[in-house]
């Protein structure tokens, strides 16, 4: 057998923050042989990319490698200089990151980025380089090649943005390609082809592959092998077939329990949460006749003559929750903003308990008797609170505002009430945003928007931005917040899977119209529109059966 | 092309969007002049001795009899047609005191601009690439210095430390030495009327003239360009595509110097717009310091004496200096950034 292409040996990593020395890495022994596709997955601050970063030597300042060794092709480059790694970085190991708009340099064409990356390590005319960036375009799949070469990033979309890093980084026919979190950010059907891509390109090329993940399905779908890290250590390492069908170590288990799959509920995401094992009773589980809200002919024009939002009408009964899905651009958070009133539509009506809140404006609707009724959780949880306020604040500025509470005792324990309602722990409220986590964040955002006692609340990419496991305990906290309250939601998120356990009824949209609308579990089982079935079959997954029954289908294939 | 045409109507727009800012600029100084105390017909009278009705001739004459609004009227009527007023200090149209004497300010103040630019950029990179260490340190004390010391102080030390001292420097009187000979006047730039007429020796004279007071402008200056550099390339140094830079192997000079260097200046060119126009008011203390002949110590002579035409003719000149370096600025912006363009 040869020697491995990249071997890490009981690698430890410490950064110097303001509160002392943190050890991000705690002893991480990995291999990868050439050719071969690792998957690294583990939540946020599990030391997946700090480990990719030390490979790559591109640690922070704060950041030290204090144990350990990386060799690469048999050489050592723990510490290697920069001469030494200048020519192996982009030559013959090379990266790429997430969010690939913010990766490629704002105010240079691309096709000159990709030429600065073959002019380092070969000489190249720029006239060469240039034919040779051209057909590194035409290998990523980007239609016009030969225009987007003078294309700056920002008149790209995301996904060849990333389409155009995979070029850079294979630019040189690495031998290691390190891609993190590629497709974080991108939509389901755009993450299949981007990660379809890189499949075929480093199988052909072959090239070995370290995929770093959030996301266990597409970890189970597109490696060989996957390694679990957990606060800085491996603590499971195995094909995928195995590692979920049978996953050994507690958190491993926790990991994969906790991933909404095509056949998961809400309630058997969470293992442990403590939350009431009894759900409690929904409090009207009939439709009534009179819908909460109806939205009808709904027409947003934007200043751009974009159209954004095109002749959507549907209802939604009090109590009930109704998914919003769909693409970047299909114009689902449009929607959610039209209703809530932060935006004015361009024509149609938005009922609400029977009277058209459409004819207030969204500047004046903050004055309207309906404001306290419907209610906003944002995607970002960090951006969207104040900074100077502490949680405490936070909870009770729509209770001051919205429901006139002035009494300083009274609103203290409604503000409790609200936490313990959360599952927010009181001594947290006198806490900031910056001294929470993203689970905290997400729980004061929630308690902020159900504080003045709504009867609609919209969901935004509720749980876009948070860990597996805290997504699962916060869906959790959400459909039993649901059950007690018989509040409805509009529930907006690009993660089918989450939407299909949330919401009896799904709409699915697409530039801006509505393709298919129905009960959520008929609608994902059997769609009926080509789009629909297209974004489903898109979702990556895990499936233990399907898992292995690649795998056979690719060693037959090798 | 459509980048020159998108930056030719932004520009185009901002020009339009100017004149009701001058317009206000006009009244606004005009007003300031008739209520500050002092009254010019006394100070313009023959003597101390001069008879009320002498003064009130003088009053007649300069038209400040009539009521305000139809002074203002006056006024306006007079700039459209490019007529300033005349100064009574020097006895001259004031348009054409501020032709003759606005090359000496704009070159004094460009030099210095080139000065602080060619000193601010590497000290400020330096300063970011290596954050907190002793060059770091050091760019900030040099930036403080050059804030805390008025001008007019560093201007003198530097005469006394160059002229009188070490005696390199010529004496600081004016644009060019009396014994150097003047070049025909063709921009009214010095050094390049002098490089037209060929007459290097004058060139030579007429730039070691200009050397001390732009660097003491400079000095002034160095410390908004190069903590702006230094900001800037620190955040540009942390940013995703540098670090795609570094990850894909290229050069470190390539990196510092076209990834982030490029994109740093961005926030500089912005600064560099509104240090220009500090610049040319902040001259007047450099133009009294070393003698020289500039619009700003003229508007300050002019002021002193409640002389009108002059001082208001200034503020129309700076403000129109202004909105133009605001465009040129915008130009520029458009020309390193493509993302401004689209919008």
């Amino acid at each position: 057998m040869t020697a491995p292409l990249l071997t890490i040996d009981d690698l430890k990593v410490t950064f110097s923050t303001r509160n002392g020395l943190v050890e991000a890495l705690k002893g991480v022994s990995l291999s990868l042989d050439a050719g071969e596709t690792l998957g690294i997955v583990g939540e946020s601050g599990s030391g997946k990319s700090v480990t990719a970063f030390s490979v790559m030597q591109l640690l922070d300042h704060a950041g030290r490698i204090t144990n350990g060794r990386i060799t690469f092709r048999g050489q050592d480059i723990t510490r290697a200089s920069r001469s030494m790694l200048q020519p192996l970085r982009g030559a013959a190991m090379s990266m790429i990151f997430q969010n690939p708009r913010a990766a490629l340099n704002p105010i240079r064409t691309v096709g000159l980025q990709i030429a600065d990356v073959l002019r380092a390590h070969e000489p190249l005319s720029a006239r060469e380089a240039r034919a040779r960036a051209l057909k590194l375009l035409e290998a990523v799949l980007i239609r016009d090649p030969e225009e987007r070469l003078d294309a700056y990033p920002h008149e790209l979309s995301g996904g060849m943005c990333q389409r155009v890093m995979i070029a850079m980084a294979i630019a040189c026919e690495p031998a290691l390609l390190i891609a993190d979190e590629p497709t974080t950010g991108l939509d389901v059907t755009t993450q299949k082809t981007v990660m379809d891509l890189l499949a075929e390109i480093t199988a052909r090329r072959g090239m070995a592959m370290i995929l770093i993940t959030h996301d266990l399905g597409l970890a189970a779908q597109y490696c060989q092998r996957v390694a679990v890290m957990e606060q800085g250590l491996v603590v499971e390492q195995a094909v995928p077939a195995s590692l979920f069908g049978a996953p050994r170590h507690p958190y491993t288990k926790r990991l994969v329990a906790a991933s909404p799959t095509r056949l998961s509920t809400v309630d058997s995401l969470v293992v442990d949460a403590g939350e009431p094992a009894v759900p409690a009773p929904r409090v009207s589980s009939r439709r009534p006749a009179e819908p909460l809200l109806a939205v009808s002919g709904l027409v947003k024009t934007f200043d751009n003559g974009f159209r954004g939002v095109d002749d959507v009408s549907f209802d939604l009964a009090p109590g009930e929750s109704l998914g919003l899905v769909g693409e970047s651009g299909s114009g689902k958070s449009t929607i959610s903003r039209l209703v809530c009133r932060l935006l004015d539509h361009s024509a149609g009506t938005i009922g609400f308990d029977g009277e058209d809140i459409g004819k207030v404006t969204s500047r004046d609707f903050y004055r309207s008797r309906f404001r306290k009724d419907i209610q906003i959780v944002f995607q970002d949880h960090g951006d969207s609170l104040n900074p100077r306020f502490s949680a405490f604040d936070c909870i009770a500025d729509p209770l001051k505002l919205l429901a006139g509470v002035q009494d300083g005792r009274e609103l203290r324990r409604q503000v409790e009430d609200c936490a313990r309602r959360v599952g927010l722990p009181s001594e947290f409220l006198d806490r900031f945003p910056h001294q929470l986590s993203g689970g905290q964040k997400a729980r004061v955002g929630i308690a902020r928007a159900i504080a003045a006692k709504p009867r609609l609340l919209v969901l935004d990419e509720p749980t876009a931005a948070l860990d597996v496991s805290v997504q699962a305990v916060i869906l959790h906290l959400l459909d039993r917040l649901r059950r007690e309250t018989g509040l409805a939601y509009l529930f907006v998120s690009h993660d089918l899977n989450v939407v299909r356990m949330m919401c009896e009824r799904t709409i699915v949209l697409q530039k801006g119209r509505i393709v298919e609308q129905g009960p959520s579990g008929a609608l994902f089982t059997d769609p009926a529109s080509d789009y629909a079935r297209e974004l489903i079959a898109a979702i990556p997954h895990f499936d233990p059966e399907a898992a292995t029954a690649r795998h056979r289908e690719a060693a037959t294939a090798g | 092309m459509s980048l020159a045409a998108g930056i030719a109507r932004r520009a185009g727009r901002r020009a339009l969007s100017s004149v009701p800012a001058l317009f206000g600029v006009i009244v606004f100084t005009f007003l300031l002049m008739r209520v500050l105390p002092g009254d010019p017909a006394v100070f313009f009278a023959s003597g101390p001795n001069a008879g009320q009705a002498e003064i009130q001739m003088i009053r007649e004459q300069m038209g400040l009899d009539k009521p305000i609004p139809q002074q203002l009227l006056l006024y306006l009527k007079d700039i459209a047609t490019g007529n300033l007023g005349r100064s009574m200090n020097t006895g001259q149209p004031v348009v054409t005191d501020l032709i003759n004497r606005l090359p000496a300010s704009l070159e004094l103040t460009f030099t210095a601009l080139l000065f602080a630019l060619s000193l601010a950029l590497p000290l400020g990179i330096l300063a970011a690439l290596k954050p907190n260490s002793l060059i770091d340190h050091g760019v900030r004390f040099l930036c403080s210095l050059g804030v805390c010391v008025p001008t007019f102080v560093s201007g003198l030390l530097l005469i006394y430390a160059f002229y009188y001292i070490l005696g390199i420097a010529p004496d600081p009187t004016g644009r060019l030495d009396v014994f150097a000979a003047q070049p025909p006047v063709v921009t009214g730039f010095m050094l390049i009327d002098a490089a037209i007429a060929g007459e290097w020796e004058s060139w030579r004279a007429a730039a070691s003239q200009l050397v001390l007071p732009a660097a003491t402008m400079a000095l002034f200056v160095l410390a908004p360009l190069a903590r702006m550099t230094r900001a800037a390339m620190l955040a540009v140094m942390t940013s995703d595509f540098v670090r795609t830079g570094e990850a894909l192997g290229l050069s470190r000079r390539r990196v510092v110097l076209v990834y982030a260097l490029r994109n740093a200046l961005l926030p500089v060119i912005t600064i560099m717009g509104i240090v220009f126009s500090t610049m040319l008011g902040a001259n007047v203390l450099v133009e009294k310091v070393f003698s020289w002949p500039g619009v700003a110590s003229y508007a300050l002579d002019a002021l002193l004496t409640s002389d009108y035409a002059p001082v208001q003719g200034f503020v129309l000149l700076m403000a129109f200096i202004f909105v133009l370096v605001n465009l040129t600025i915008d130009v520029l912006y458009g020309l390193a950034d493509p993302r401004v363009s689209i919008e």
